[in-house]
């Protein structure tokens, strides 16, 4: 008996899968990719991303669409795993048919995809950071997440007017820590900075004491960490439990509340380069980006009842930024891709876009501001 | 003999108008997956299967075969082909080495040495950035050639790695049946026993083992070429268990078996799409009831559970 419920179960649902599968072709709407590895270890990146985007859908379809025609999102989890990454790109090229895709949320992912999108001449607006994505320029592809590159002369820039010239790096050792070390090197020469410690860490490490305790017996005059959370904190607490003394700057990737919470008092007076949203509350009324990013972390927080972060952020511009092409360039994926590169000053979360021909990612390192952790918030550096 | 030349037959049959079905759909790249999944677990089968002797490392196998290819080819300007050679040879020659001392383990030990292994390989792949690309990936591998064919679409790269797994299905079945299949399966059930026959144990784990690890390098090198992109997060800890469970839904110790088991769950994901979030539920509880239901694999377990249904229904056996 139970193995007859079991198979007749099991019947059931593979049958609502095929009939599933070949209900969605009912109506017409304009069909766009998205690929967020919303479970695995990146899951912090694709979640976000894959709501934010869900919501600008929505919104857009409920103020009309766009010249009448809805929005259709079809979104994919990559995991996290190139090769599901590549296995999906296919099935919406090639099953669902998309104008145009949004994501991946990683470096790899993105990379993975980028033959496939160009074979088919289909616009990626990838929401990874990787610099590599966009340099050199491959035609189909665009990336709304701020390069690494400029929040590193960011930090140089503000390095440079306090006059520090030797400084410890201390990276961690996956996509987003390598790819941060290898902007250090190579942007270090120009300011003027030596690196007399370069060190990396494991994402999983709890204690970086040894990293720090070859720091404290160099030249270093600063202390440069790049990292996710949770390792920067662990720095942070490791850097007060040894007394040292030196500042420390940290990356991006912990510019949200969650690194103070987990650094605690440990996390006072560390200077980072971050988007505006976090400090969307304390911008000056003159700033361009003000009113987006007033919009988007009010929704957000409607829908998803969390406060809205960078990453979510870097979905947002990514739908925006393909609204406004399809406004401009019409509903196929050459139309989109060439008024996608047409994008003039679009004022997003990550920052204010311009593309061009020979640029692909769109922003200059005043997408960044420097904050500084005071009273367990942020404060703009002046 | 007869019926194993039939069953390759229909195989061979079936693989060749697959695609012809299915043409133009995105179907046919899921199905190169289940070629190259088809060769890792028929490969993780001989060893798992036949010897009795698990690996929770052969996704580090598998790229390493990926990424000696691709850096051979990509950064040293090597012919494709035969860097696909070198990195089986190589890993073949490695995994023989490290085989002799870690085989001696047993049971959970040999899970854990095996589990070390693949950790080990996937930190290399991670850490050595100057050499692969560390974590953001190594692109730019080129596609496979022969004389003025390059495999660079869906359609010529199925046929290729079809043709390499038809030929690992064929030579691992005709390896099932023969002297040597026997011994490996005496040396599962008792390896003492074995001994006592005359089986020189010790040896033919190691060569088993690398012969294992070997395929696994090329059905990494086919991957690098097929996809011109690899990055680690295909090769960690999970893909191992990936492999293991693809050998143990579709049965140990069955070759066809192995091929049952990576369509299954290659393909099974791509069905659960429709269900959005839920998929991995509902793919976790379909694993764990065929576990519950066919412990002895899909191939052995479904006739075995046609003939358990007949008296159930009957007497209603727990």
């Amino acid at each position: 008996m139970r193995t007859r419920l079991i198979t007749g179960i099991l019947s059931a649902v593979l049958l609502s899968v095929f009939l599933g599968s070949s209900l969605a072709l009912a109506a017409e709407p304009i069909k766009i990719g998205g690929l967020f590895s919303v479970t695995g270890p990146a899951s912090f990146l694709g979640e976000p991303e894959r709501n934010t985007a869900q919501m600008v859908v929505d919104e857009i379809n409920a103020a009309g669409g766009i010249k009448g025609r809805k929005l259709q999102l079809i979104a994919y989890d990559t995991q996290g795993d190139s090769t599901k990454a590549k296995q999906l790109v296919n099935k919406l090229i090639k099953n669902d048919k998309v104008v145009a895709i949004v994501g991946p949320s990683t470096t790899g992912d993105s990379m993975a995809i980028i033959g496939d999108v160009e074979r088919a001449g289909i616009p990626l607006v990838s929401c990874a950071a990787g610099s590599k994505i966009t340099d050199p320029v491959k035609k189909w592809v665009f990336k709304t997440a701020q390069n690494d590159g400029l929040a590193v002369e960011k930090i140089f820039d503000y390095l440079k007017k306090m006059k520090i010239s030797h400084v410890a790096i201390l990276t961690v050792s996956d996509g987003f820590g390598s790819s941060g070390r290898e902007q250090l090197k190579a942007k270090a020469a120009k300011y003027g900075i030596k690196l007399v410690v370069d060190d990396t860490y494991g994402p999983k490490d709890t204690d970086m004491t040894p990293q720090l305790t070859k720091i404290r017996s160099s030249q270093a005059q600063a202390i440069i960490c790049w990292g996710t959370n949770p390792g920067p904190a662990v720095i942070a607490r490791n850097v007060k439990q040894l007394g040292i003394k030196l500042p420390l700057f940290m990356s991006h990737g912990v510019s949200s509340k969650k690194f103070i919470e987990l650094a605690g008092d440990a996390a006072e007076g560390i200077i980072l380069p971050s988007g505006r949203v976090i400090v969307s509350d304390v911008l000056p009324q003159q700033d361009k980006q003000k009113k987006s990013l007033i919009s988007f972390v009010k929704d957000y927080q409607k829908h998803y009842k969390a406060e809205g972060d960078h990453f979510g952020g870097h979905a947002w511009d990514a739908i925006m930024l393909l609204k406004g092409a399809i406004e401009r360039g019409g509903v196929t994926p050459a139309g989109i891709r060439d008024a996608l590169e047409k994008t003039v000053n679009f004022a997003g979360i990550g920052g204010v876009f311009t593309f061009s021909r020979t640029d692909h990612a769109g922003l200059t390192k005043d997408a960044f501001v420097l904050v500084q952790v005071k009273n367990r918030d942020w404060a703009l550096v002046k | 003999m007869k019926r194993e030349l039939l069953k390759f037959l229909i195989l061979a049959i079936l693989v060749a108008i697959l695609p012809t079905l299915l043409s133009g759909s995105y179907l046919v790249n899921v199905l190169i997956f289940v070629g190259i999944h088809t060769m890792l677990a028929v490969a993780l089968n001989l060893l798992l299967g036949f010897a009795g002797q698990i690996s929770l490392g052969h996704a580090g196998f598998f790229g390493l075969g990926a990424y000696a290819s691709a850096i051979l080819t990509t950064t040293y300007g090597i012919n494709p082909w035969i860097a696909m050679v070198a990195a089986a040879v190589a890993v073949s020659l490695l995994a023989f080495a490290i085989g002799f001392p870690i085989l001696k383990l047993k049971g959970h030990y040999l899970a854990m040495a095996t589990l070390g292994l693949g950790i080990i390989f996937f930190i290399v792949f991670n850490e050595a950035v100057e050499l692969t690309g560390g974590p953001s990936g190594f692109s730019g591998i080129p596609n496979l050639k022969i004389g003025s064919i390059t495999f660079d679409n869906d359609l010529k790269n199925y046929g290729l790695i079809w043709l390499f797994t038809l030929v690992t299905v064929l030579l691992s079945v005709n390896l099932a049946n023969s002297r040597i299949g026997r011994a490996l399966r005496a040396i599962h059930d008792s390896e003492v026993a074995a001994r006592v026959m005359g089986v020189n144990a010790r040896l033919l784990k190691v060569q088993i083992f690398a012969l294992s690890a070997g395929i696994s390098a090329i059905a990494g090198s086919l991957y690098a070429h097929t996809m011109g992109f690899i990055s680690p997060t295909s090769f960690g800890f999970n893909f191992s268990i990936e492999l293991i469970t693809m050998v143990i839904i579709g049965g140990l110790g069955s070759i066809y078996g192995s091929l049952i088991g990576a369509f299954i769950l290659t393909i099974l994901p791509e069905a659960l799409r429709t269900f959005q979030d839920y998929d991995i539920i509902i793919y976790g509880i379909i694993l764990i009831l065929m576990t519950m239901f066919l412990p002895g694999g899909l191939v052995r377990g479904i006739p075995g559970l046609l003939a358990r249904l007949r008296p159930a229904d009957k007497q209603e056996e727990g």
